[in-house]
């Protein structure tokens, strides 16, 4: 019995720990099944080092052409699914082929990886980086290991970073002009604004800050562009007068926010828009779309 | 309908609300911050409801609001555990939705600003300007209300615990003055929600919010560190600037009022100039009366209430400010009902009693504008004008309690002349009401002339108003009957003054047409007879002129009461003349006293024809005939012989023979020497009975044996006798009474007589006499022999 059950189990149990793995923060990540793991969180120009471990069955006798550990750097297209386009890939030969009886360790180390691009977990695509472990055997396959981790990559503060006015209206009916303090924001920044009203003609119900997210992938005629809305923030409740203006502030910490991606190894953009909307009493809404850009600043490591 | 939905829509927020409340208390009871932000978040999202009227949204907001109180104290509790409160100040900003989120950072704000982690100052402008968010007037307003109330007891004003120099107690007052502001704002603009044809609702329910608006000028009177220069300089200015520009009828009017009750009276007195100037910048529909009145009617009990004030009003000029702004209102609003500017003169005069009360020049500047104003409306047919003036008229009354003193106010009487007839003589009453009351005297016969031309409404008919139609017949007593109480007040020590004031009273009242003066006229008389029988009593009249002398005054009496004849009411002219006539007796002007019979009886001939009435003059005319000793023989002989004459001359007989006994007194005085005429009177007693026999018989026949009407005749004629028998005069014998005597009995057999007990007690009190011991009295009862005592 054990006997047969054996002959299909692997041979061997393969584990990848990361030298610091004790202390390095780790964080969550939504996996396709909805669960949510913790995984390491690096930056690009480290050095990812750890051990494999193979490990065979209790008597059993692991025969092999080779062992080695490649670090990737994937972009999965979801209308593509299980076909990854690799942006990055690296290969350390772990062992030459032979036989493995007993537990085995191997240290591996890939120094200075370049990581340009952030992990990403989207509507229609997805970037991640991940150590795979492959045991290759002749006929009975080979054995596969995988460990992800996570990428995320920090920008200073931007030396320029003007703010956002504009004048927006309708002839005759309303005409405002709004601001908002910068064009760009780090994850936990808070956006601060004024919208001055300056004819207002209709009589309204409210007026909400929205922050969309616009992922668009593929390139050309197969560009497939979706749109999310992270935050539905009221500003203003009820009907003002002329001259009248009204504060912006807007946390950005409680929102799922990553930083802007533009054109990520030519296959896919992420973008976020602040979008003002004004709805009157018949429900029409009037809105205005701005884009901003979001970046990591260095500071925010400390959270989600 | 509409009022079920509202109940129902409340019902359900507030189920929703407790709810909520239940839940949001349960995570604080296990600490958890995340699920306590939540749920009172979800319990203020019903604070969104648009549905609600303010009534019940107040209710909502008060259930809302009190939960709220212990999120504020576990807000409190997390901080003293380590809890960042800056993190706490954000978390509740993340909130979605605007309201709760604010109310939410109202409650946190609080707590922070207690904390002393930030200035006060931050915290206070932070949340005055996130509220700008709300913009819904109704939950704007109570959205600020709510920041009002959770801060109020944190401002740092001076004295607080909350440090306060100077420029902290500033930002508080910039933090108090901004949330009105807006409040303000949010309040005036209600009144544009919603359709037209709701208005007048909409307006109501507006008014019943005013006091959440009010509610920051009460803060502000009770911050510590406003004291005059900073409400001067930066209160008031910037509060007027809003009340003014938010031209709001409803807002105005309101805040005015709130600005005058809620800050103290010295300051209202120093900024007077400030709060005046704001007055002709209201909107014309602005009730400014309202205002003005309450800001005058307090200093009026500020003046009152502190002597120290005093001289600060004298200081800043209070009395002509007000009377300027005054003027300026008027002016400004052009269709001011005259009864609202009317109101304002009243209070300035109000206030102008109360606090100068020793400046009748001030008194009489009020009137005088009130009486430019009035001119250029013409005489008042606005009922509640005419109340307001009567009002005003009376003020001074109230005040000085003394008409002398309104005599001295020139634009008094010119004030009256805008009344019309009725209310004119309403306010006639209640000045001679006034002299009534206080027991003045009008002294001086100036004072008299100037009184009576104040009350010449009462006086005399108005031009066109002859028709006394519709006049009451009681009311118009009543108002004589004043005016008659008023002459006896009109006195004066000295008789020449006095005199003037009789001759000047007279020339008035001579004026008052035939209805008045059969009641204006006796006072008058007997005014005067009370000063001839002073002058009598007092010295020659040491000047010697002509007009005081009794004879003058009697001469001026006799064609006074003449005028009473001519409007036939000659019962009451007889009278009259009778009096002069004694007076004249006491006087010892026995020419004047004859004329004054002479009179009377000329009137009695010519004017009296009712045969009672004449029963009552000839009684009169004897009574007083009788008391008259001034007369000479002859004089007296000839009145006496007539007014025998005319008992004579009675129709009924029992008259007659009443009246013929009582003539028997005119021959029988006690004092007079030459006044005891027994034959006389005995002649005239039998004269009597001889007319009494006559009616018996004329009875008998008529009635047969029923009579008594005669009867008591004889027992009076009894009566007579025995008068005469004790005042001791020879003629009068037991005989004669006893014969008398005699006659009752016969007649009294024959019949049962109603004068039975007349008749008993007389006999009663002639045994008693006859029993007496002493006094002589008993001799002379003696004298009668009658076989009915037995």
């Amino acid at each position: 019995m054990n006997y047969l059950l054996g002959a299909f189990k692997p041979a061997c149990n393969v584990s990848i720990t990361f030298t610091d793995g004790k202390n390095r923060k780790q964080v969550p990540i939504k996996k396709d099944n909805g669960q949510t793991v913790m995984n390491p969180l690096f930056q690009s120009q480290e050095t990812i080092a750890g051990k494999v471990i193979i490990e065979p069955y209790q008597g059993k006798k692991v025969e092999h052409n080779g062992v080695k550990v490649e670090l990737l750097g994937q972009i999965e297209m979801y209308f593509d699914r299980g076909n990854f386009y690799d942006f990055t890939s690296l290969v350390r030969e772990l062992d030459v082929p032979g036989d493995i009886y007993e537990r085995k360790t191997y240290p591996f180390e890939f120094p200075t990886v370049e990581m340009p691009y952030d992990t990403y977990n989207g509507v229609n695509v997805r970037l991640r980086y991940v150590l795979k472990v492959t045991v290759t055997r002749g006929y009975s396959g080979s054995i596969v290991e995988y460990q992800e981790f996570m990428v995320r990559n920090y920008a200073p503060p931007p030396p320029i970073n003007n703010s956002i006015k504009m004048e927006v209206g309708i002839e005759d009916c309303l005409h405002i002009e709004f601001e908002y303090n910068k064009s760009k924001y780090h994850l936990k920044d808070v956006i601060l604004g004024k919208i001055y009203f300056l004819l207002v003609r209709i009589k309204m119900k409210n007026m909400d800050l929205e922050i969309r997210r616009r992922e668009s992938t593929g390139a050309g005629a197969n560009t497939h562009v979706e749109t999310e809305t992270l935050a539905k923030f009221e500003l203003m409740d009820g009907t003002p007068v002329r001259g009248e203006s009204i504060p912006v502030r807007l946390f950005l910490a409680p929102y799922d926010l990553t930083p802007t991606h533009r054109n990520i190894n030519n296959k896919f953009s992420v973008k976020y828009y602040l979008n003002l909307v004004l709805v009157d009493e018949e429900d029409r809404r009037y809105f205005k779309q701005q884009e901003i850009t979001l970046y990591r600043l260095k500071a925010d490591t400390s959270s989600v | 309908m509409i009022a079920d939905d509202d109940e129902k829509w409340l019902a359900a927020a507030t189920s929703a609300v407790k709810q909520n409340a239940f839940y949001m208390q349960r995570a604080i009871d296990s600490n958890n911050l995340k699920d306590a932000l939540k749920f009172s978040a979800q319990m203020l999202g019903e604070l969104r409801t648009s549905k609600l009227s303010p009534h019940k949204y107040y209710e909502l907001y008060i259930r809302a609001s009190d939960e709220l109180r212990s999120l504020e104290m576990f807000f409190r509790d997390e901080t003293a555990r380590g809890c960042s409160i800056a993190e706490l100040y954000e978390l509740v900003q993340h909130a979605g939705n605007i309201l709760p989120r604010l109310y939410l950072l109202c409650t946190i704000g609080s707590v922070y600003i207690k904390s002393k982690d930030v200035t006060a100052k931050d915290i206070l402008k932070d949340l005055v300007e996130m509220c700008r968010a709300v913009q819904h007037p109704l939950r704007g307003l109570f959205l600020r209300s709510y920041l009002a109330q959770v801060t109020r007891d944190k401002l740092p004003s001076i004295g607080s615990e909350l440090e306060g120099d100077a420029e902290t107690h500033m930002d508080a007052l910039e933090f108090v003055l901004q949330n009105f502001t807006e409040m303000n704002k949010l309040w005036v603009r209600m009144q544009h929600q919603g359709p037209a044809r709701e208005k007048e609702k909409r307006e109501k329910e507006r008014n019943e919010l005013r006091d959440l608006v009010g509610k920051n000028l009460h803060i502000l009177g009770q911050l510590e560190g406003v004291d005059l220069v900073v409400y001067r300089d930066t209160v008031l200015p910037r509060i007027l600037e809003q009340v003014v520009n938010c031209k709001d009828e409803l807002a105005q009017c309101y805040l005015m009022d709130c600005i005058i009750q809620v800050f103290p009276d010295d300051f209202h007195l120093q900024t007077l100039d400030v709060l005046l100037g704001a007055c002709p910048q209201l909107q014309p529909s602005v009730d400014i009366k309202t205002v003005l009145s309450g800001l005058m009617e307090r200093l009026s009990n500020y003046a009152a209430s502190s002597v120290e004030a005093l001289p600060n009003f004298l200081q800043v000029d209070a009395f002509s400010k007000l009377n300027h702004a005054i003027g300026k209102v008027v002016e400004a609003q052009v269709d001011l009902p005259a009864s609202a500017s009317v109101t304002l003169y009243l209070f300035l005069l109000k206030f102008t009693l109360h606090v100068h009360s020793d400046r009748l020049d001030y008194v009489d500047q009020v009137l005088g504008s009130c009486v430019s104003q009035l001119s250029a409306t013409g005489k008042l047919c606005d009922d509640k004008a005419s109340k307001q003036i009567v009002a005003f008229l009376s003020a001074p009354l109230e005040k000085y309690n003394d008409v002398v003193t309104i005599l001295k106010l020139t634009n008094y009487p010119r004030v009256m002349e805008y009344l019309d007839h009725d209310k004119n003589k309403a306010v006639a009453v209640i000045i001679i009401q006034s002299i009534l009351k206080n027991d003045t005297r009008i002294a001086t016969a100036d004072e008299v002339d100037a009184l009576f031309e104040l009350i010449k409404g009462l006086i005399k008919d108005f031009d066109g108003l002859t028709d006394n139609d519709e006049i009451d017949e009681e009311d118009f007593q009543e108002e004589q009957n004043f005016v008659a109480r008023l002459v006896h007040f009109l006195y004066n020590d000295d008789p020449e003054e006095m005199s003037k004031i009789i001759f000047r009273v007279r020339k008035h009242i001579l004026t008052g047409g035939p209805k008045r003066l059969p009641l204006t006229i006796p006072p008058l008389v007997f005014s005067a007879l009370k000063l001839i029988r002073r002058m009598r009593g007092g010295d020659e009249n040491p000047f010697g002129d002509d007009t005081s002398t009794p004879q003058k005054i009697l001469q001026l009496l006799t064609e006074t009461v003449e005028v009473l004849s001519d409007v036939s009411a000659s019962e009451l002219a007889l009278r009259l003349y009778l009096q002069c006539a004694q007076a004249a007796n006491d006087c010892e002007l026995e020419t004047v006293a004859y004329e004054f019979f002479t009179k009377a009886y000329l009137l009695y001939e010519e004017e009296i024809s009712d045969s009672k009435a004449q029963v009552t003059a000839l009684r009169l005319i004897i009574g007083t005939l009788q008391r008259m000793r001034v007369f000479n023989a002859e004089n007296r002989e000839i009145l006496t012989h007539k007014a025998t004459g005319y008992s004579a001359k009675l129709l009924k007989k029992p008259d007659q023979c009443r009246a013929v006994y009582e003539c028997a007194h005119l021959y029988w005085a006690e004092e007079g020497e030459n006044l005891k005429d027994g034959e006389r009177v005995v002649h005239c007693l039998k004269r009597s009975q001889k007319i009494a026999d006559a009616v018996q018989q004329m009875s008998n026949k008529s009635r047969g044996a029923s009579s008594t009407g005669s009867v008591s005749l004889y027992v009076e004629l009894l009566n007579k006798y025995l008068y005469f028998l004790e005042k001791g005069y020879p003629q009068v014998t037991g005989e004669t009474i006893q014969s008398l005597a005699e006659l009752i009995r016969g007649e009294t057999k024959k019949a049962e007589s109603g004068a039975g007990s007349f008749i008993t007690s007389t006999l009663r009190y002639m045994e008693f006499q006859r029993q007496q011991e002493d006094g002589g009295m008993n001799e002379k009862y003696q004298k009668i022999k009658m076989e009915w005592f037995e």
